[in-house]
């Protein structure tokens, strides 16, 4: 059993246990440039994530032409 | 993590404020900012009218609904692009817009690319050999135009779009990067009015980081566009925005001591006006009337005139 996280179409596991800041990091994810939920519910980056929970990551990011000036 | 006003289970921790918020607590917590930020900077009063540049996605459809929420005379403003990408990008972006503005008894100002202008953002910057597969530097030159446009004409007294700090950290590391003079001066939360025809600017969330926006639209359902602009990837910005993170990681608050500390280099006088060339002397363009910086056409009137001819050939 692990802990499942998603992010838009990417899949990862990491073993239960860990914070979920700590779970980011293992991934190589930025804690800053998502949120995550879990059942729905937004969860803090100190939450322990259990073997068999599944959190979906949203990206928060977003990006493009931004002017140098407005 | 305990919401630090009640004690309830937090929502969000806000590392760079050291703070833990619950949902309710949260949603209240961001419109107080952006008045404080609306205040600080002398952005605009409920008295005067305000246009909201608004793109479907998630800081300029919270900036509406928080200006809403706080009393805000504020109209918005849609620009169809014209942008597919095989997820029907544009058409998503409008009618999420549209339902947005319905739900709250909002009025939307649209102002369609192709149609005003005959072609599409993708088309302009084919027929005009600007940027070839990246149109974001046609992109972006048209929607300044149009936005201008319609606040001035609307009447509005000023226009406000949904940069947040991350878009402002980014604009500003490119900036201290090349050391351009014009741009570090003109970066500010207010552009103010020229005689010659450009309207006020604001920007209301400045200082509020992009995953706090994106949490607020989260929290306050707000249906926004999650899918990326196709042309985004690989953007500059999108660069300087995943460094600057690099950084908040290690050192939490690094951004808004970046931004913060800039801005007050500058209230003591470092990057003074006259570093700007750009606006000293401005023209009138003899097509649209708009502020140009070099007499003749705008940059914009000869882009559109180039596309015209381009699909003339």
């Amino acid at each position: 059993m692990t802990v499942k996280l998603t992010l838009r179409n990417m899949e990862y596991q990491v073993k239960g246990g860990m914070t979920l800041r700590s779970s980011l990091l293992k991934i190589d994810i930025q804690p800053e440039t998502v949120l995550a939920t879990l059942r729905g519910e937004l969860i803090t980056d100190d939450e322990v994530l259990k073997d068999g929970e599944v959190v979906q990551l949203i990206s928060v990011i977003s990006g493009g032409s931004t002017p140098n000036e407005m | 993590m305990k919401c630090e006003k009640c004690g309830e289970k937090a929502a969000i921790h806000l590392r760079h404020h050291k703070l833990a918020l619950c949902k309710d607590h949260f949603l209240e917590w961001i419109p107080a900012q952006t008045q404080r930020f609306i205040e600080k900077y002398q952005m605009f009063s409920e008295q005067e009218r305000v246009l909201v540049a608004v793109s479907g996605g998630k800081d300029s459809l919270s900036l509406w609904d928080i200006l809403w929420r706080l009393g805000y005379q504020a109209d918005g403003l849609y620009i169809g692009l014209g942008i597919d990408g095989g997820i029907g990008y544009s058409a998503e972006s409008l009618r999420l817009t549209q339902k947005f503005a319905q739900e709250r008894g909002l009025t939307l100002l649209t102002v369609d690319v192709g149609r005003e202008y005959g072609e599409t953002i993708p088309e302009l910057a084919r027929q005009t050999h600007r940027g070839h597969e990246k149109p974001c530097s046609v992109c972006g030159l048209t929607k300044r135009h149009i936005m201008n446009k319609a606040a001035i004409q609307g009447g509005y007294h000023v226009l406000v779009t949904g940069h947040n700090l991350d878009d402002e950290t980014a604009t500003l590391l490119g900036n201290a990067f090349s050391w351009n003079p014009g741009h570090l001066v003109r970066q500010w939360p207010v552009l103010e009015a020229s005689e010659s025809g450009l309207a006020r600017k604001a920007k209301p969330l400045c200082r509020i980081y992009e995953r706090d926006m994106a949490a607020y639209a989260l929290l306050r359902g707000i249906e926004y566009i999650y899918e990326e602009c196709p042309y985004a990837a690989g953007s500059t910005s999108l660069y300087y925005k995943e460094i600057l993170n690099r950084l908040e990681v290690d050192r939490p608050g690094a951004k808004v001591n970046f931004y913060v500390a800039f801005l007050q280099a500058k209230e003591n006088g470092l990057f003074a006006a006259q570093a700007d060339p750009g606006l000293e002397q401005l023209h009138a363009c003899p097509i649209c009337g708009l502020p140009t910086s070099a007499p003749g056409e705008c940059t914009f009137c000869r882009l559109t005139a180039k596309g015209r001819k381009g699909k003339s050939d």
